[in-house]
């Protein structure tokens, strides 16, 4: 049965009502804008809270089933839920990697073991999950990867590492992608794929200090860690296929993520209105023409992006290149905000030379941090430079 | 309310049906060798083709059915124009299109009525817009008296040379006036060619003075300004479709050139210095059909509103820009073949550079943007 027009409508107001309502006021601190900039205790209890609440209200994991915690409603729920968070301006709901891309991977290909024991406690924050995809050899080239995972009676016994863990050092659960053949002909039917607790003697994190001067991410080491033979997804040698389902939930081109926002949206709208008050040559810089001209390309490369997603619907206006636009979302995106960013900070005049603890710093060295943190989206999940390979690969039909 | 406005992007049946049909015709009749045979002619097109698309309904697909039209709406010619803007198929259509709007938003019942039919039939037409080579100025120099007698000239006329009829702003009893002007009345040697470096394209100036214009055919009014600033607009978006057809050819030359040239051993296409720029051609092409669909979106027979000012300005600045980069790096990519006039690269590069100055560059739309966007 499908909701109609004005169940949904109902449901909008009393989720905006609630938004309302629960939008927690300032804590005092700079909140994290996305969940890879979770740097300290503070953070993830407020986040952790906040999350909760929201799921304790129903409106979070809306389609996922309801014996696991979820709503057991359409998915239109929860985008009508999510639109309204952003509209409201919350915080995130940070258990990302566990909303975004290991419960939507539980629930198409899990057992019914895993379903019980791993969704619920993703929905509430109690179980925090990392990934452990990238290693320090193998960033772009996750096929690659080296951290070896033996089987030993009822136990895989882990040693490697594993880096650029986002929350590694908060996470109960790692989706880890780990070489239990070490001599299969192809690199990728080598590898496998665990859901692997944390609190396990041999598995330590380390707190990587990111250019911003915070913390967010972590080094992850595995010396001799034993870890239930059951922990392992699927069988042994599927790890690749499993991996790359999961990136396709990452890349929002397959759908089953439990919603939330996953980072506050920052829009060009923002970076304008951060520029009252600031002057150029004596009047507003909003004056000034060749400021003028570069607003307004940033404006163009903005609402390219929103028509892009329109048109993206439009078969018809889409046979030539299919799967462009797509594919080509995660390098537009992020190199957009990356370009906005500098912009922003560019424009500030001799201000912008400030940072986050400067007390003159605008809107609190907001747009400093930013532009640092949106290099976190051109290298991470894939740098712009292999994003653009794929697209030139996959679209264009280029040689390798 | 977001500076981004309006973001709205819709395509009827009807239009999905036309892009089919345009995109098979232009593939169909205007392969690349027969774009090449008409470089150097005078008119710059087959006219049996031309007869053609008349026959397809395209010079009436605007107009409104009283006068043999199909009323489909001027965005119905975004696939259109793209479509031909793809093949590099010239033709008068987008000169005879605006002409005839021109005639159709400004002109009164019996001058539409008398006027449109022909043009609907495939009868060309052109309007004269420029009387230098800045899109920006706010003036009109040519004079129409009393008498209706022209005084003055107007420069890079498109399609002049074949234009059966003329529609030419002028300053008449001290207000906008446009003149309506058919070629025979024109003075021996008043259209002068220009050299363009589109060669698929033609232009000329065009000598207007002593020509006396039949009363029935001054248009006057209010609605003339309205008019005239709509199909400017209108001009920039038709002209921006046709470039962002261009430049999805364009990247199709350097696609199949880097998939089929070896270069120290291997596919030129497998070197990032060349495939980083070609995927950045396809997202700027790709941004280019966003903006002329949500421009084609918004446009209609009304007077064009804020949002769809928006949208010809945007899309005119973005989709010309692509082209410019897609052909400059179509001549840079092939090498030394890149260089002669015998590779394909030279007829976008050429093109680039002719959209680009028609209706207003990137740079005049961006500033009106800002003023638009940015108060």
């Amino acid at each position: 049965m499908s909701a109609s027009e004005s169940e949904l409508k109902e449901f909008r107001a009393e989720v905006a009502a609630w938004m309302k309502d629960n939008n927690p006021l300032d804590p005092g601190f700079l909140l994290p804008q996305t969940f890879m900039e979770v740097g300290d205790e503070r953070q993830l209890e407020f986040l952790r809270e906040w999350q909760h609440k929201v799921w304790a209200a129903g409106y979070l994991g809306l389609a996922w089933p309801q014996q696991y915690g979820g709503g057991g409603v359409e998915a239109v729920f929860q985008s009508v839920a999510d639109q309204e968070m952003r509209r409201a301006g919350v915080p995130i709901c940070f258990n990302v990697i566990g909303l975004g891309w290991a419960g939507p991977l539980i629930n198409d290909i899990g057992t019914e073991e895993e379903k019980a024991k791993y969704l619920k406690g993703i929905l509430t924050a109690e179980d925090v999950w990392c990934q452990g995809f990238s290693e320090p050899e193998n960033g772009s080239d996750l096929g690659n990867a080296q951290t070896r995972a033996v089987l030993d009676d009822d136990e895989y016994v882990l040693n490697g590492q594993k880096i650029w863990t986002t929350m590694g050092n908060f996470a109960k659960y790692m989706i880890l992608l780990a070489r239990t053949n070490p001599d299969a002909p192809r690199k990728y039917d080598g590898l496998s794929f665990f859901l692997s607790p944390m609190d396990v003697p041999g598995i330590e994190t380390r707190p990587i200090r990111k250019i911003t001067g915070e913390f967010g991410f972590t080094e992850t080491f595995f010396t001799d860690a034993r870890i239930p033979a059951d922990c392992l997804m699927g069988e042994e040698g599927q790890g690749w296929k499993i991996a790359m389902q999961t990136l396709q939930y990452e890349r929002g081109a397959e759908a089953g993520a439990a919603g939330g926002q996953s980072m506050v949206r920052v829009t060009v709208d923002d970076m304008i209105s951060q520029l009252d008050g600031v002057t150029r040559d004596g009047e507003s810089v909003l004056k000034d023409p060749v400021v003028r001209d570069q607003l307004v390309q940033a404006i163009m490369e903005e609402k390219a992006m929103i028509l892009g997603d329109r048109r993206s619907h439009i078969g018809a206006l889409t046979s030539d290149y299919p799967g462009s636009l797509p594919l080509s979302n995660k390098l537009r995106a992020t190199e957009m905000t990356r370009r906005m960013r500098q912009l922003a900070i560019n424009l500030q005049g001799a201000q912008g030379a400030l940072y986050v603890g400067d007390d003159e710093a605008r809107q609190g060295g907001f747009w400093q941090r930013a532009y640092f943190n949106s290099f976190s989206a051109t290298i991470g999940g894939g740098t712009s430079q292999v994003q653009a390979n794929i697209v030139a690969e996959h679209i264009l039909g280029l040689p390798k | 309310m977001s500076v981004l406005g309006n973001t709205t992007l819709s395509f009827s049946e009807e239009q999905s049906m036309l892009l089919d049909v345009a995109r098979q015709f232009c593939l169909d009749k205007s392969p690349i060798a027969r774009v090449r045979a008409q470089l150097e002619t005078d008119t710059g097109y087959e006219s049996a083709l031309w007869d053609e698309m008349v026959a397809l309904g395209w010079a009436g697909i605007a107009l409104p059915e009283l006068v043999g039209g199909s009323a489909m709406g001027i965005a119905t010619l975004v696939p259109v124009i793209e479509s031909m803007g793809r093949a590099m198929l010239g033709t008068p259509l987008i000169s005879s299109a605006l002409a005839a709007q021109l005639l159709l938003r400004a002109g009164s019942m019996e001058q539409t009525e008398r006027l449109l039919p022909d043009i609907a039939a495939g009868a060309l037409a052109t309007s004269a817009l420029l009387e230098n080579g800045d899109w920006g100025a706010e003036t009109v120099e040519l004079a129409l008296d009393d008498e209706r007698i022209m005084q003055g000239a107007k420069k890079y006329v498109t399609d002049a040379s074949v234009a059966a009829l003329f529609v030419v702003p002028a300053m008449h009893r001290g207000d906008l006036a446009l003149a309506v002007v058919r070629a025979d009345q024109l003075a021996d040697g008043a259209v002068r060619p220009n050299t363009l470096i589109d060669q698929t394209k033609r232009s000329a100036n065009v000598d207007f003075s002593g020509v006396r214009v039949d009363e029935n055919n001054v248009i006057t009014g209010p609605k003339v300004a309205q008019a005239l600033r709509d199909v400017r607009l209108l001009g920039a978006l038709l002209v921006a479709a046709e470039a962002a057809g261009s430049a999805a050819a364009c990247l199709d030359t350097i696609v199949d050139y880097l998939k089929t040239r070896k270069q120290f051993g291997k596919l030129i296409g497998s070197y990032q210095a060349l495939k980083h720029p070609t995927v950045d051609i396809l997202i700027a092409m790709d941004s280019a059909r966003s903006f002329i669909y949500h421009g084609a979106t918004l446009v209609g027979d009304e007077p064009l509103d804020r949002d769809a000012e928006i949208a010809c300005r945007m899309a005119k600045a973005h989709a010309c820009q692509t082209l410019l980069y897609a052909g400059d790096r179509a001549v840079q990519f092939h090498g030394g073949m890149g260089f002669t006039y015998d590779c394909d690269a030279q007829l976008y590069i050429r093109r680039a550079q002719w959209s680009q100055q028609q209706f207003g560059d990137a740079q005049h739309h961006r500033k009106r943007l800002a003023s638009l966007l940015l108060g």
